[in-house]
């Protein structure tokens, strides 16, 4: 009864007319930038976040904003997966092995409105999944002591190569790096400059918000010039939707896909190093397996547009709960959420819970009404969309590097920021293109700090002893996930990324 | 080969990161652990990682042929003069040049990058100046 006590203060914080029309506003423009092939949930959070902070909004309705846009980012990469192949973001990717052929067959408009439902049925059940588990893991989480959390990072640092992991010298490559460049600036705890080599700029560290938009958004840039894909992803194609209601006996046929998958999918949001796109790969694999008899999957079976469009956006949801409830993002775009929370000067983890409720049951009661928001916008309104694939790169990619330093200035007004910034893009293209994942290194940017203090402190309690990290079970458990998330993808990551990429995707080390 | 070479200046890094830490001045009032010892634990696993990436390469990237590459660094340069200009212009007319040149490079006809470019400029400094009050870059002609 206390969660729905707290849900109702949720419903009231979020009710707002500021927040329902940022949630629109968040809705609106997570899907577009889900359908436009280039703009994914994590570059696209990326480029707003410094808007959303220069423009003064408090910490609630700048969330509200923001997880809009990852929710419906999720909702709007099945849109060009089904039109044209392509798909809008890479947890979409899976949407094509079905969503295209329904297309071919005429009936694109059944696929996107079932997709449309089995996107809200994924959200709204871990949306529900969030509220009755993060509070689970707060509790277990507030036994976590500075060592629980040096090994708890760690265990992040160490999985979120992923599963599909291919090269996990290059993903601790990246982890270290952002690390490394947490640690520029002035050390918190003894006031001495490190790495600074005499420049000012520097004392105050790196701006995280400056590495990400660089590192997501500007890199994006660099790869359609180096392409020169100039002309919009529709092509001369025409697209044509028809009619946008699926009738009934689809509905029913794929429900119970569609359940079926969102408990997988969120289970895969939760668990480290997994996220959206394998949330979606695990949903279709496994129906593939339980209720593909006549080996209708990939010819375009209603239920293989269902299963990953509903996993995908469980996942999502599922994504947020150690976002919250431990401060650990096991995904791209969480990990660029956290730089939200982060820059609004709130400290994710099992104190947000108590300290500031209001936030957390007003970002829940937000998703609920931005499901719903979602729903609308991607059912009667999906042509408006549609119409979005026709805005080609051409246009948008100088929009969005433009904006990209007009939200980097608004924050600071410093023009070495941008310079930084500029840095930072052509590092993520050169890292891109050597398939070094960008997502560790952001995270470490973030994490670096809250990371070495735990340490400091862990072996401060116990008057220099090093052994205190693996002095309690709990901690030997984590050091122990940790060290089997590493290793594991070593002999099964590549068997894993072949099956998910079975349907090229070039340039995927932005994953989620 | 690029693997290799990528390795080769992760170990590089490695040792500027570490003697760039053993250069931090200590205070007199330190904790047990000290300034230095997380750095240097980054150093050391940023050193392995690089190594084994020296070591065991993976597959070779595909890397743009010269043009391109010059093509990237033409925008590199375009947004580091951009980034200068901001001051001296102001944001509305060095945005207009940096987003035609851009717009331009992908592949749109001059005369429809100029567009972009006024279009981009103008309406970025009417949404987010104007109606929503972010501080945006004045030129001599205050915009």
């Amino acid at each position: 009864m206390d969660i729905l006590a707290s849900l109702g203060d949720g419903f009231v914080t979020a009710m707002t007319f500021q927040n329902l029309a940022l949630a629109l506003l968040g809705t609106f423009l997570g899907t577009m930038m889900g359908a436009l092939p280039g703009l994914g949930p994590s570059n696209g959070v990326a480029i707003l976040i410094p808007l959303a902070f220069s423009l003064g909004l408090g910490a609630t309705p700048a969330l509200i904003l923001l997880t809009s846009v990852y929710y419906g980012a999720m909702y709007g990469g099945r849109i060009s997966s089904i039109l044209l192949n392509i798909p809008g973001d890479e947890p979409a990717m899976m949407t094509c092995l079905d969503g295209y052929p329904m297309a071919q067959k005429g009936l694109a408009g059944e696929a996107l409105s079932l997709s449309g439902i089995a996107s809200f049925v994924g959200a709204f059940i871990a949306t529900w999944g969030l509220i009755l588990f993060a509070p689970i893991l707060v509790k277990f989480a507030l036994l976590f002591g500075p060592a629980e959390y040096f090994a708890l990072f760690a265990l992040a640092f160490a999985t979120l190569g992923g599963v599909s992991s291919t090269n996990q010298a290059k993903a601790a490559f990246a982890a270290m790096l952002g690390l490394g460049l947490s640690v520029i600036g002035v050390d918190t705890q003894t006031g001495v400059p490190r790495l600074t080599f005499g420049e000012v700029h520097l004392y105050d560290g790196l701006d995280f918000l400056v590495a990400i938009v660089g590192l997501f958004a500007l890199s994006e840039v660099f790869i359609f010039l180096e392409h020169h894909h100039g002309n919009s992803a529709a092509g001369g194609r025409s697209i044509k939707v028809g009619r946008l209601t699926p009738p009934w006996s689809m509905l029913k046929s794929t429900f119970g896909s569609m359940l079926r998958a969102s408990g997988l999918g969120f289970i895969a949001g939760v668990l480290p190093g997994a996220g959206a796109s394998l949330g979606s790969f695990l949903a279709y694999s496994v129906e593939k397996r339980l209720v593909d008899r006549e080996g209708t999957f990939g010819k375009g079976d209603p239920r293989g547009v269902a299963a990953p469009e509903a996993g995908n956006n469980a996942a999502s949801g599922g994504a947020l709960v150690p976002m919250l409830a431990l401060g650990v993002p096991g995904s791209g775009t969480t990990a660029v959420l956290l730089a939200v929370l982060l820059s609004l000067n709130i400290t994710p983890g099992p104190l947000l819970f108590q300290n500031n409720a209001d936030v957390v049951w007003g970002l829940i009661a937000a998703l609920f009404i931005a499901n719903f928001m979602l729903l609308a916008m991607n059912i009667p309104m999906v042509g408006i969309f549609t119409r979005v694939l026709l805005i080609p790169p051409r246009i948008l990619m100088p929009v969005v590097a433009m904006i990209s330093f007009v939200g980097i200035y608004g924050i600071s007004g410093s023009t070495f920021d941008l310079l930084v910034m500029i840095g930072f893009g052509v590092l993520g293209w050169v890292l891109r293109k050597l398939d070094v994942p960008l997502v560790p290194i952001i995270l470490g940017t973030l994490l670096g700090n809250t990371m070495e203090n735990n340490l400091r402190r862990a072996v401060t309690i116990s008057n220099g002893d090093y052994w205190t990290l693996v002095g309690s079970p709990l901690a030997i458990g984590l050091w122990t996930v940790a060290i089997v998330g590493f290793v594991l993808p070593l002999f099964i990551g590549r068997i894993v990324k072949a099956r998910m990429h079975e349907r090229g995707d070039e340039e995927g080390a932005i994953t989620d | 080969m690029s693997d290799r070479i990528f390795g080769a200046f992760g170990l590089m890094l490695a040792i500027f990161f570490a003697w760039g830490t053993l250069q931090i001045q200590e205070s007199f009032l330190s904790d047990t652990v000290g300034p230095k010892t997380f750095p240097l634990l980054i150093a050391s696993l940023l050193g392995l990682s690089s190594f084994a990436i020296l070591v065991r390469p993976g597959p070779e990237p595909v890397w743009p042929s010269l043009g391109r590459f010059v093509e990237i660094l033409a925008a590199v340069v375009v947004m580091v003069l951009y980034v200068e200009a901001l001051d001296i212009l102001g944001f509305v007319f060095a945005t207009t040049l940096a987003t035609t040149y851009l717009s331009w490079r992908l592949q749109s006809p001059l005369w429809q990058a100029g567009l972009v470019g006024v279009g981009t400029a103008v309406g970025i400094y009417v949404i987010f100046h104007l109606l929503l009050g972010l501080s945006l870059a004045r030129g001599p002609f205050g915009f």
